[in-house]
């Protein structure tokens, strides 16, 4: 018998990882853990290069470092001040998004059911552009209330907003069963409610933008793109925070996603509680979107593709939950890499990279799902 | 068995009846309540002889084009609704899940920002062709061509197309504010302030587009038995979903030109004549009429009402109302599976 702890076996191409006393053992596949090193390599070699990229290119030996503040005072400022908690946020945005998405897809067992189609990222921009409407006139055109407004008003916005649809659309997936006694939960009737309150969020949002002057019409159709523009450690550090909470939640109650991927039945029989633990995945990928949105604004699609590349990267039965997260990551900096670059001169929110490229990416997924 | 079908087609013909007689009330709230009540009697007064008074030219000229649309439009888009839901075999599809909507809004943005289009008639042009263009597209992404397409196919390809679509609205409306100064009041769905060169240009489409739909019928209830059963009763499926698939193009690209674009009235209302009628077509398609257009036009009335003096857009006012209705139902219906 081991005196360690875990316990490390090998079968196929797989390692079996396990806890003494057979109390918990974890399947580490050989695929998925090269394919999540290389993707963390990709999200390390985005992030240098996010760093040096900009509108003065820092050669890399300096950007390493300026990361350690060894460079001039100039070149330190650059790097730690502004360049790198952007990229920190993206990272974090990006791994909440793509966990987010891969939770909810896994329990929906729906391909198009991301948290941005069942109305929690429409609650968050719902939210913002209360905020914009009732706080953001024109006379707080600069100075000590605008940073205010983008640094809380705008994140309180969205993380309340982003609550209220969760509260709603939980609230909805949840009644009573045919008897009409007990208490049933259905996933299929949550994704129905989400459609339903995106598409009153989304109502709202447009009569926001009409109700409100061209200037805050303008201010929140740029933060309803979803854009790193001007993130800063205030973002980092309160976004890490939450996450800090929510990741390694979200990772243990996740290993239950395959036992659910079984059949609701089948679930219960092996000792899971179905219901509990289906409404306890959706609070924690709810959280994880409201809080991405109140970082960086409702970015599209890379909680919605993050996934699907993930799965077709593992290539792993279940729910690959941290390839999606490192995948999600990649994402979401190489978009904004390509935002800052595309037009000289002119930055472009990340999210409409995301749109623009992810659209066309999930249209070549669905054309080579339908060929086949 | 015999006896109960004619019972239960007796049944639902006096719902229908009592729809189109809510339908009534929805038009005569529409013409009589506003800015300036004018009382019922007034209002069959100038409608039966159209006179200079104030009544005559409030009622002839503003709320009668206004109420009409309303009316139009509003049975399109539940008929659009039920037409994709039953092609997409899926309850989500909406029209604008298919397209449709995004590619009317993409064209006139697009018309404004490169072209300088900004009157009415030529936007409601432009509109048609950007919708028709973006629900082809989609049809012929999703593989209409080659002899059929799964229902997951189409409602994917509708989604990824709506989104890239709205991104580059997105963008284009970031470049220039004058842009989004007009996008954003057409973008909020509104039957005010059209008048009747609008409902002139839209009605006769909307109206033959509505009546065509019922050749679609026999079609769609075979698809709602699935495709394999489908084709053993002797439906080409392919065709019918073509057919069908024509339908919503063309009844939501004229729909979400004259308005801008009202998502709520084709998720919702054929979800509740569903409720009512099952899932026979000959039904269905007539009831989501009857009952989208007394929606729209009693959402118009109440936009009128809670916000006076002003006005709340009927798009806001699905979206407030139709909401919590759609919730509603939902919870006291039994879960429907919605794998895409």
């Amino acid at each position: 018998v081991s005196r360690f702890p875990v316990a490390v076996a090998r079968s196929g191409s797989s390692l079996v990882a396990r806890v003494r006393g057979d109390a918990v053992s974890v399947l580490i596949r050989r695929r998925g853990a090269l394919v999540g090193l290389a993707l963390l390599g990709v999200v390390v070699a985005l992030g240098v290069l996010a760093v040096a990229i900009g509108t003065r290119l820092i050669p890399l030996d300096e950007v390493l470092r300026g990361l350690i503040g060894q460079a001039d005072r100039a070149t330190t400022l650059t790097v730690q001040r502004f360049r790198l908690p952007r990229v920190v946020v993206g990272v974090l945005v990006g791994a909440a998004l793509g966990l987010s998405g891969a939770i909810v897809q896994a329990l929906t067992r729906n391909p198009i059911a991301a948290p941005d189609v069942i109305g929690i990222s429409a609650g968050a921009s719902f939210g913002a552009v209360m905020v914009l409407l009732a706080f953001g006139g024109t006379t707080v055109g600069s100075g000590g209330a605008a940073a205010g407004l983008s640094r809380i008003g705008l994140p309180a916005g969205a993380v309340l907003g982003a609550l209220f649809a969760a509260v709603l659309v939980l609230g909805a997936g949840g009644g009573r069963n045919r008897a009409g006694a007990g208490f049933t939960f259905s996933t299929d009737r949550l994704v129905l409610a989400g459609i339903i309150c995106h598409a009153a969020f989304i109502g709202l949002v447009h009569w926001g933008l009409a109700a409100g002057d061209v200037d805050q019409a303008t201010r929140a159709s740029a933060w309803l793109m979803g854009s790193l523009h001007g993130r800063g450690w205030e973002h980092a550090t309160a976004l890490a925070a939450a996450l800090a909470i929510l990741l390694p939640v979200a990772l243990i109650l996740g290993t239950r996603l395959d036992v659910l991927a079984l059949g609701e039945d089948a679930a219960a029989s092996q000792g899971v509680p179905v219901a509990r633990t289906q409404i306890g995945l959706f609070v924690i990928a709810f959280a994880l979107t409201g809080c991405a949105a109140a970082a960086a604004g409702p970015v599209n699609f890379v909680a919605l593709l993050a996934p699907q590349i993930a799965r077709r990267l593992a290539r792993a039965p279940g729910a690959p939950l941290v390839t999606s997260a490192l995948t999600g990551a990649a994402l979401l900096l190489a978009a904004d890499l390509v935002a800052r670059l595309i037009v000289p001169g002119n930055e472009l929110p990340a999210g409409a990279v995301t749109a623009l490229v992810g659209a066309p990416c999930l249209l070549w997924l669905v054309r080579k799902g339908l060929r086949r | 068995m015999a006896v109960s079908r004619v019972r239960r087609n007796g049944r639902l013909a006096w719902g229908l009846l009592a729809a189109l007689l809510a339908l009534g009330l929805a038009i005569g709230a529409g013409l009589a309540i506003g800015g300036q009540a004018i009382p019922l009697s007034e209002v069959l007064d100038v409608l039966a002889a159209r006179d200079q008074s104030d009544a005559a030219i409030i009622v002839w000229e503003q709320r009668m084009p206004r109420t009409a649309l309303g009316v139009v439009v509003g049975a399109a888009l539940a008929v659009a609704g039920v037409l994709a839901q039953g092609i997409t075999r899926n309850p989500l599809a909406d029209p604008s899940l298919l397209g449709v909507s995004a590619g009317a809004a993409v064209a006139i943005v697009v018309g404004s920002f490169a072209f300088g289009i900004h009157t009415l008639a030529p936007q409601i042009l432009v509109a048609t062709l950007g919708a028709v263009a973006a629900g082809a597209g989609v049809l012929w992404l999703a593989g209409f061509g080659h002899g059929g397409v799964a229902p997951a196919g189409l409602a994917l390809v509708g989604l990824s197309v709506s989104a890239l679509i709205v991104a580059v609205i997105s963008v284009l409306v970031l470049l220039d504010a004058e842009t989004l100064d007009e996008y954003r009041f057409w973008l909020v769905g509104a039957l005010a302030g059209r008048g009747t060169p609008t409902l002139a240009t839209v009605a006769p489409v909307l109206l033959v587009g509505l009546a065509l739909t019922l050749l679609a019928v026999p079609g769609l209830d075979a698809l709602s038995l699935g495709d394999e059963v489908a084709a053993g009763l002797g439906v080409r499926v392919g065709r019918a979903r073509l057919v069908a698939g024509v339908g919503v193009v063309v009844l939501t690209a004229t729909a979400v030109a004259a308005t801008g674009p009202i998502a709520f009235v084709g998720l919702v209302v054929p979800h509740a004549a569903r409720a009512i009628t099952g899932s026979r077509h000959g039904w269905l398609l007539p009831y989501a009429a009857v009952l989208g257009a007394a929606l729209l036009v009693a959402a118009d009335v109440a936009g009128r009402v809670v916000a006076r003096p002003a006005e709340l857009q009927v798009g806001v006012v699905t979206a407030l109302v139709g909401a919590p209705l759609a919730l509603i139902l939902l919870r006291g219906s039994r879960p429907v599976a919605v794998n895409a």
